[in-house]
């Protein structure tokens, strides 16, 4: 995890003033984050760097406006989240938001894989192929799931980050969290169960 | 798993795997996995999903749309080597 980069202090004023060093700096900062984000999210990098570009271009035109209520990191990554939902929209306008089947906010789903792959080789765990299908199964977790995850899994965010970037109750970035690593374990056990059986074969 | 204690013990598991649960529930959940293999099971691969996960963030950013960023940016006069 690369964390985020809170500790490098930016002046907003300076920010605000329209210093544009300043903001070049900022884009420097968090620029291979949102890539990795929209990324992740996507899965397709022309569409990754086009919400990297209206995730800056955004922030550029809204910087007067921010108020500071969150970290300047936080407010980026929802700016971000909020262009890569609409690329996702633009991409699959036909796939309608119920596919999440999200009413059951609270409801953990109960594990039904119960293989023990932790003893394969670090080496498989993250060969080049693995790697594709720890992706992969970022892409099939329902929407809601996936940002949290995102956010505070792979660019490290904390719970209240987390809940300040999205606009959620940190409960339910809490309850989305644990919903999401249950799923993707699930997903994993089920590839690495099969790579487990050609191992032992 | 199809003890009652596994499901109320589920909800736990994020903050278990943080290290951020209390030290009750900690202990509470140790003991069921003493003896619960599908419980234990359940744990260690968690753990080794949310591991997997913070070990795959390498992605960099390329060279080329650090350039095209800064174009369209407007702050192409400003692109020197980080």
């Amino acid at each position: 995890m690369t964390g985020n980069n809170d500790n490098q202090e930016f002046s907003l004023q300076t920010l605000q003033a329209g210093d544009r060093a300043e903001f070049a700096r900022l884009v420097d900062a968090y620029s291979t984050q949102i890539y990795r984000l929209a990324l992740k999210m996507l899965g397709d990098e022309q569409d990754a760097e086009d919400v990297l570009q209206n995730t800056f271009l955004k922030a550029l035109q809204a910087i007067k406006k921010f108020e500071g209520r969150s970290s300047l990191s936080t407010w980026l990554y929802r700016i971000a989240v909020n262009e890569a939902l609409m690329s996702l929209r633009r991409q699959k306008p036909t796939i309608p938001v119920a596919i999440d089947f999200e009413d059951d906010e609270d409801e953990i789903q109960h594990p039904t894989q119960f293989t023990d792959w932790c003893c394969l080789p670090e080496e498989e765990l993250l060969s080049a192929e693995s790697k594709g299908h720890l992706d992969e199964a970022i892409r099939r977790l329902p929407e809601k799931l996936q940002v949290v995850f995102l956010l505070r899994d792979i660019e490290g965010l904390s719970i209240r980050e987390t809940s300040e970037a999205l606009g959620l109750t940190e409960t339910a970035v809490k309850t989305r969290l644990l919903r999401a690593r249950l799923n993707l374990r699930e997903q994993l056990s089920m590839y690495y169960g099969e790579r487990l059986k050609e191992e032992q074969a | 798993m199809e003890e009652k204690h596994c499901k109320s013990l589920l909800g736990s598991l994020s903050d278990y795997v943080d290290g951020t649960a209390q030290e009750e529930i900690c202990r509470e959940l140790e003991q069921h996995l003493s003896g619960c293999e599908d419980c234990r099971i359940v744990v260690d691969t968690l753990k080794k999903t949310v591991y997997l996960y913070h070990s795959n963030t390498d992605t960099d950013l390329p060279v080329d749309v650090r350039e095209r960023l800064f174009k369209r940016l407007n702050l192409d006069d400003l692109l020197t080597t980080k």
